[in-house]
């Protein structure tokens, strides 16, 4: 007696911790669904700023910590602010997309600066960025190279994933 | 013979009826070319701020003066091209905004004005301003004419620190002057604008012509 009552009464629990250990499974990054991914390309070697709109589909938030590229030797998470009339860009630790929720890399605000191009990106060209997420998961995206005077107005940056 | 009178009559009251249309017509014209009743959309700096006067160096590497521009509207930003987010963002726009005003925007230049002329070359320079707009114009020199510039209009900015490997950002005023054709500054635009108010605003100042 004193010796099955506990496993009955821990199988609820046992079944939750089962659950639970199934949610944990799935990574953030496989809840990111990323759409509007580009970038805008600058003369010479200049940094390239990289913006996306990311879709959190999970129940739980995610955050967007950097990415990695094969192309461009350093990536930054950034963010711009005018604030007192004052142009500023200041590094940012991880930008949270909330669960069911979305979060928007786009000029002027939250972008990613992409330098030191290893080979020259041209408007038109795709260039692969892995968004690395706060669980160490990454997504791979294609971000549509666009010419340094294209705004957010008409952008053309079909659905990537 | 009372009918022609009447008629007469009639006349010279349609006559006065136009000559008071006449001259109401050309007072309110005299009122829109009076700088207190134009509409701006953006706010007037007009008599606030000093004349447009520089000695910098052009994106072809030819020494200029704030006179070289009179005859053009001039919309004076301040950047640098390492810059990746807002100062692309900002001639982006303003490129629109010279699109949309078709064959007026010929009568304007944007002055893009390096607060980084360490790392802004005309070369440099001449690469950035045309991959967006044929009529912008980057203007770099020496720091102190820069700050000199920066100074005059009252805009700041601030070499941020290094971040190790060489690359450092520069902290900068994001506000935009307008100058009408003769140098005079007369608006002031900020990011927080609407494109729609430049546009509005440019086209009023490029319909006016040259007031002197």
């Amino acid at each position: 007696m004193s010796f099955r009552l506990p496993v009955t009464r821990s199988l609820p629990l046992l079944l939750a911790g089962i659950l639970l250990a199934g949610g944990v499974h799935a990574t953030e990054a496989e809840h990111i669904r990323a759409s509007q991914a580009w970038l805008r390309v600058l003369p010479g070697d200049l940094p390239a700023g990289a913006y996306v709109t990311l879709e959190n589909t999970g129940d739980q938030p995610a955050s967007l910590r950097g990415a990695e590229s094969t192309n461009y030797a350093s990536v930054m998470l950034h963010q711009s602010s005018t604030e007192g009339g004052m142009g500023r860009m200041n590094a940012v630790d991880r930008l949270v997309v909330p669960a069911h929720g979305k979060a928007s890399l786009a000029p002027g605000g939250y972008h990613l600066m992409l330098m030191k191009a290893a080979s020259a990106v041209k408007p038109g060209d795709k260039v692969k960025l892995a968004l690395v997420f706060g669980d160490g998961s990454k997504l791979d995206v294609d971000f549509l190279a666009r010419p340094a005077n294209a705004t957010d107005i008409g952008a053309g940056a079909e659905h990537a994933h | 013979m009372i009918r022609i009178d009447s008629r007469t009559k009639l006349r010279r009251a349609s006559r006065l009826v136009w000559l008071l249309a006449l001259i109401l017509g050309s007072l309110l014209l005299v009122g829109c070319n009076r700088d207190e009743s134009v509409p701006w959309r953006l706010t007037n700096v007009t008599g606030h701020m000093p004349d447009l006067d520089f000695k910098l160096v052009d994106d072809h590497g030819k020494p200029v003066t704030g006179q070289d521009y009179r005859g053009k509207v001039v919309v004076l930003y301040f950047g640098y091209t390492h810059c990746p987010d807002v100062c692309p963002l900002t001639l982006a726009q303003l490129h629109v905004v010279m699109q949309r005003l078709g064959p007026l925007a010929d009568g304007a230049r944007i002055l893009f004005v390096s607060v980084d002329p360490a790392r802004d070359t005309p070369d440099v320079m001449h690469a950035y301003v045309n991959a967006f707009d044929p009529r912008a114009v980057g203007l770099s020199g020496a720091p102190r004419e820069i700050e000199a510039l920066s100074k005059r209009y009252r805009s700041a900015f601030t070499r941020e620190p290094d971040k190790g490997d060489g690359q450092y950002e520069v902290s900068h005023s994001s506000a935009i002057y307008v100058f009408d054709r003769d140098g005079k500054a007369r608006l002031l635009a900020t990011p927080g604008n609407p494109q729609d108010d430049l546009v509005h605003d440019l086209h009023l100042l490029l319909s006016m012509g040259a007031s002197s």
